[in-house]
């Protein structure tokens, strides 16, 4: 399905369009990567709604990104549970290895860090969301493990260590 | 011997399938709410129940249905929150990863009690897991008749649609959810009108969080004085609890309401980390005033811990041991519910701007005398003084803390450094 057809299937399940201005923005940004103002434009056109509606749920809700994000967003949990079991090392020690500051991407375009609020995960507490998939019960050599994952993944596809520079949608 | 029933099939292989769920009795008491009941005896038999929200607010759940105008003249709605974002609780996560037509079964019949036939759970985005298996669940109830046109020859007739959110806390509170339902920024409202009456597109609408909906059918099943007899009289039924934090065994426990909450955390969470000792617990998500060590013998359950002036609410058992500056852990509750304020209301947006600002220097040693006289003033201007519960939560959280723990945050000031670094 294309995006539009993706977007006009969700409005469907809603008495106003209005509503369907966050699975739109869902759907946009799985295409997109993220959400640059030609995008969002774009969602107001198929939705046959007022710019400023999307525009303002797209800066409201933290998942929605109006600025690219790298292959690989890791998104540390900092909230109490958590932190109470060290995630702050942790944190520290993304920094070191990718050389980049929390909320920083690194010059690759691979990772991006960020801290984020309670996963819901708290029973695998630290816990680190990147893309769709959890991952709790986190110690330093585990971030290693899947850091090192993460590379061979992009390594498969590309047949490179790197990708072309640049975050996706660029 | 205290039976489990929402957990049920916790570890059970494919128990996320309907064949699992039918095979141990699942939608019999569909069947049985839409052949042998009205849908007002459904409300009944749900408030002799004595259920109350699992969501926080603990409200009775019986009474939040008959509160639905009879004849509307509009579409009603059920609105499932599934926006678990209260930090330490993941309950309602579990239920639809694991037990997905548990929900699916329960909604089907508050649906049927209160005359909805349309549903929309409100679920986090982060939830992908879950959000799969939800889809997969309906998908699969759809095509058996569970759900869709004429539901099992009945002239009942139900649609559940799912929605995703976006990463904000607010969605919680259950108007700021139908304003983002409704596509616009997520702010609560100002009540009245309550959403019985005019909620989602003005229409009545019940909105149920994910462990209310899915205790409905074992109440149908099993009757109202089961429940009842499980836990408190005013407080019953079976209950998930989320434990997490500096514990031995972390997880989700499914336990009579009222449980002792230092039997919660020593018997069945193992207690504290080797060699630590347990100093405070938050037992309801950071909303709850935390619990010094003690006054762990407090029943978990609504009355009980609003006794002791701390919550239930989502029952986030977060446990804090000795090596923990309770300053430190003060701090970060405050930063969460600051960067979640949705910014509608003055007091929680600057107020808890202002409160950061000061917890902040006192944590890195440099706050000042009268500091700690500040905080209670920002306290008192917010608590009471916004639109919904975010403010109060923030304030009473932080109350406790410098209550229980004062002398810490004086050590910070005096000393100026954390004593525990």
């Amino acid at each position: 399905m294309t995006m539009r057809e993706k977007i006009e299937e969700a409005a469907s399940r809603y008495p106003d369009q209005r509503s369907a201005i966050m699975p739109a923005l869902l759907i946009a940004q799985r295409e997109h990567g993220h959400l640059p103002g030609p995008v969002l434009e774009e969602v107001a056109g198929i939705l046959g709604v007022e710019r400023i509606w999307v525009y303002e749920l797209a800066t409201f809700y933290t998942l929605f990104h109006t600025e690219p994000v790298g292959i690989f967003h890791l998104q540390l949990c900092d909230n109490v549970s958590c932190m109470l079991c060290r995630s702050e090392d942790l944190l520290r020690h993304l920094e070191e290895v990718l050389g980049i500051n929390k909320g920083g991407t690194t010059p690759d375009g691979l990772f991006t860090l960020s801290t984020v609020e309670c996963l819901g995960a708290c029973e695998m507490a630290p816990v680190m969301q990147v893309g769709d998939d959890y991952h709790g019960d986190l110690d330093i050599a585990r971030i290693d493990a899947l850091l090192g994952r993460l590379r061979a993944t992009v390594r498969q596809a590309t047949g490179a260590d790197l990708v072309a520079p640049g975050p996706p949608g660029e | 011997m205290f039976e489990p029933v929402l957990l049920k099939n916790l570890d059970v292989p494919d128990g996320h399938l309907l064949a699992t769920y039918e095979a141990g009795g699942g939608y019999r008491a569909l069947a049985k709410a839409l052949r042998e009941r009205t849908p007002d005896e459904i409300i009944d038999l749900v408030k002799k129940s004595n259920l109350r929200g699992r969501g926080g607010a603990g409200f009775p759940t019986g009474l939040k249905w008959s509160f639905v105008p009879k004849r509307a003249g509009k579409p009603k709605y059920l609105c499932c929150n599934a926006d678990e974002g209260e930090p330490g609780t993941f309950k309602d996560r579990i239920i639809m990863e694991r037990d997905p037509h548990q929900l699916i079964e329960g909604m089907a019949i508050s649906a049927y009690a209160i005359g909805a036939e349309t549903a929309y759970v409100y679920i986090r985005g982060e939830y992908t897991l879950a959000i799969a298996r939800l889809e997969q669940a309906i998908a699969e109830a759809d095509a058996k008749g569970y759900l869709g046109t004429r539901i099992l020859g009945s002239d009942f007739s139900f649609v559940v649609h799912i929605h995703c959110g976006a990463g904000a806390y607010i969605c919680g509170e259950e108007t700021a959810m139908l304003d983002s339902l409704e596509g616009k920024r997520a702010q609560p409202r100002l009540k009245p009108p309550f959403p019985a009456v005019e909620g989602l597109y003005a229409s009545p609408t019940v909105i149920n969080n994910v462990e209310t909906l899915a205790c409905v059918p074992h109440i149908v099943a099993r009757g109202a004085d089961w429940f009842r007899d499980i836990g408190p009289d005013k407080s019953p039924g079976p209950k998930l609890y989320c434990l997490s934090g500096q514990v031995r065994k972390p997880g989700l426990y499914e336990l009579p309401m009222g449980i002792p909450l230092r039997e919660l955390v020593c018997d069945y969470a193992g207690g504290p980390l080797p060699g630590r000792k347990l100093k405070a617990v938050i037992p309801g998500g950071v909303s709850a005033p935390l619990i010094p060590e003690r006054g762990l013998d407090v029943g978990m359950d609504f009355d009980s811990l609003a006794a002791a002036g701390s919550m239930l609410g989502s029952a986030g058992v977060i446990v804090i041991d000795d090596s923990t500056c309770i300053v430190k852990v003060a701090t970060r509750i405050i930063e969460f519910f600051h960067h979640e304020s949705c910014g509608k209301c003055t007091p929680c947006r600057e107020g808890l701007n202002w409160v950061v600002k000061v917890l902040r220097r006192v944590e890195a040693g440099q706050g000042e005398p009268g500091d700690l006289e500040q905080l209670e003033a920002l306290c008192k201007g917010i608590f009471g003084n916004t639109f919904c519960a975010l403010g109060d939560g923030a304030a009473m959280g932080l109350r406790a803390a410098l209550a229980h723990f004062g002398d810490e945050f004086v050590a910070h000031i005096e000393e100026r450094r954390c004593p525990f670094h």
